[in-house]
């Protein structure tokens, strides 16, 4: 904010002496703030677009939908009637990228906390590279590998959470006991995609962490991992929580990976070590070479759904962030 | 509490690099020592050997001892957390917690303790802010940020944190060197105080501020830079000033050099 005023023409200022007068404000200065005030303009007018033509596709999707957009499950929009709805592909959506958050979060904060203040520097150093390596992987890459070797592999602690877990409904399996192409699946590999960018950015917060508020709490006989409660992770909250939406912003978004390792279908199930479910964007990317004209509005009009639930994660996550700005270490 | 520090033959190190070399220093209870000297003779490392906060740097020890009443605070069954829990210490730049509220900036050492008690916790942050002469200003707006105040109210409050611990001794690196006239005096009458019931060792760089709150004043001196770091004497602090034994003290604290 501080830095916003700074920028500002200075009309606020007292009128100078005729002989200071010259040009009051620099060429330079001029082009920076049409080049900035340009480009900010360019996003906002795209941003609209946008919404401007997912609203004007979802309008004529939803006349044609013969049943409840919102609470209907299956996808049929090019018959007659029309029957279509995000029902299952919200619970989908949501669960899967709820469960690699919940499976990456705690370990890219733990990762970052290890390269941040564990590690010795040399360690440190590489650990940071392989991350950032691993953060421009396509996600094509991820899908691959996750279905012809992470899921192969994953059936062992599938099963084991099934056997020994069952009692709770997240892990019953009463139909089906393959354990591949499950919403577990999808959520593990969707963890591993969102890892780095959740290591990355909170190892950034916790790099900048001063040294002064370290040492006062060692100083006050604060163990090694009491200083990172103390002092490192509160200071790096809203990073930390910046990192989780991104995170969460490319795992509801993620198309191919999800695709490739879901069997998709149109139920909403709770048993996520079961094959099944369907996701906005995989469902867009298997449905799109198949849809007529009201099936593309109806695609457009999920797709406008998924845009709506990013927008609120992310209206969700500045809400929690200013809450607390106060606290936030940055004054 | 309160208790008497005894260096003996203290070399420290930074990697191989010895910063600070040979030094013989006792710190008598219920007293404030002051550690003078030119900028990079070695003041902040000898004070930080005191209760192991220098070993935070990768690669920095000592040899020689360090004794606690008696007890060496160097010795191989020494946990490092124990000792800074005995030994408090404020640095030269506040340093709040800032994403904590001023009660829980001063309660914080003792959570680590694990009191949790409401009504204790309550009550020795106020005997804690009282004594470090911040109650009235900061007794209505507990729950604000602790980085809401001013620069020598969050040294007092970083002062309260340190003694709500109850350590037997207080170390202060150069505590007044980022305040104003007017809070550095409030702190210098507070080291006052405390020194009724704590050891305490201050670095300073204002001789002003030495001789006024000192009983104590050891001068650190270097041959070269890229030398270690000396002790060159140490006595009371109205001889050090007046009557040095050492020529080098003298020209020191005339302000001939340094
Ligand atoms: N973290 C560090 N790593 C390496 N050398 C250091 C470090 N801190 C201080 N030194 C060196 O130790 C010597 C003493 O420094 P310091 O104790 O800060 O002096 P003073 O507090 O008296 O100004 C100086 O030569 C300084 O360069
Ligand atoms: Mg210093």
């Amino acid at each position: 904010m501080t830095q916003m005023t700074e920028f500002r023409s200075p009309q606020g200022e007292p009128p100078v002496e005729p002989q200071l007068a010259g040009s009051p404000v620099r060429a330079g200065d001029r082009i920076f703030r049409t080049l900035t005030a340009g480009s900010s303009v360019f996003l906002l007018v795209i941003i609209a677009g946008i919404a401007v033509f997912l609203f004007s596709r979802t309008v004529p999707a939803l006349q044609a939908d013969s049943v409840n957009f919102f609470t209907e499950r299956t996808w049929f929009p090019d018959s007659a009637p029309s029957v279509f709805g995000i029902a299952a592909l919200a619970w989908g959506t949501l669960l899967s990228s709820l469960l690699a958050l919940l499976l990456a979060l705690p370990v890219g904060i733990g990762v970052a906390l290890f390269i941040a203040h564990y590690a010795p520097r040399r360690l440190a150093t590489g650990l940071g590279y392989l991350i950032d390596l691993l953060a421009a992987v396509p996600s094509v890459v991820f899908g691959l590998w996750g279905r012809d070797f992470l899921v192969p592999n994953m059936v062992g602690i599938s099963s084991f959470l099934a056997e020994n877990f069952g009692w709770i409904p997240f892990f019953a399996t009463p139909n089906s006991e393959t354990y591949t192409q499950t919403m577990f699946n999808a959520g593990v590999v969707l963890a591993v995609m969102i890892l780095p960018i959740i290591s990355a950015v909170c190892r950034e917060v916790f790099l900048q962490v001063p040294q002064g508020h370290i040492e006062a709490a060692m100083a006050l006989g604060a163990t090694r991992w009491e200083t990172m409660r103390m002092a490192v992770l509160p200071f790096g909250r809203s990073g930390m929580i910046s990192s989780a939406m991104l995170g969460l912003g490319r795992a509801l978004g993620e198309t191919v990976a999800v695709a490739l390792i879901l069997s998709t279908s149109y139920g909403i199930s709770l048993h996520i070590l079961e094959p099944g479910g369907n996701t906005f964007a995989a469902n867009i990317a298997l449905q799109y070479s198949f849809a007529q004209d009201t099936g593309i509005d109806a695609l457009i009009a999920s797709g406008m759904v998924l845009f709506v639930i990013t927008l609120l994660v992310n209206m969700a996550a500045r809400w929690i962030i200013a809450r607390r700005a106060a606290f936030s270490g940055a004054n | 509490m309160a208790k008497r520090i005894d260096a003996r033959d203290l070399n420290i190190y930074y990697g191989s690099f010895l910063a600070v070399e040979s030094v013989c220093l006792s710190i008598e209870p219920r007293s404030v020592t002051a550690l003078i000297g030119p900028s990079g003779c070695g003041k902040s490392t000898f004070l930080r050997s005191l209760n192991r906060m220098h070993e935070v740097v990768p690669g920095a020890h000592v040899d020689g001892s360090v004794e606690l009443d008696g007890q060496d605070i160097y010795a191989d069954n020494v946990d490092p957390v124990t000792v800074r829990r005995t030994i408090g210490m404020v640095f030269q730049r506040p340093n709040p917690f800032p994403t904590m509220s001023i009660f829980d900036n001063v309660v914080a050492g003792l959570k680590l303790q694990g009191h949790r008690s409401k009504s204790e916790l309550n009550e020795i942050a106020e005997g804690a802010l009282r004594a470090a002469n911040l109650w009235n200003e900061v007794k209505d707006r507990l729950d604000k940020p602790g980085s809401s105040l001013s620069g020598g109210q969050q040294q007092r409050l970083c002062i309260a944190r340190a003694i709500a611990i109850r350590p037997d001794v207080l170390l202060m690196d150069e505590p007044c060197s980022a305040l104003d006239p007017i809070s550095t005096m409030a702190i210098e009458e507070l080291i006052e105080e405390l020194k009724r019931d704590y050891t305490i060792v201050i670095v300073t760089h204002n001789m002003q501020q030495a001789a006024r709150v000192s009983d104590r004043t050891a001068f650190f001196n270097l041959v070269a830079t890229g030398k270690p770091g000396q002790l060159v004497e140490v006595d009371r602090t109205a001889k050090i000033f007046s009557n040095p034994s050492v020529r080098a003290t003298e020209d020191y604290v005339s302000g001939r050099f340094g």
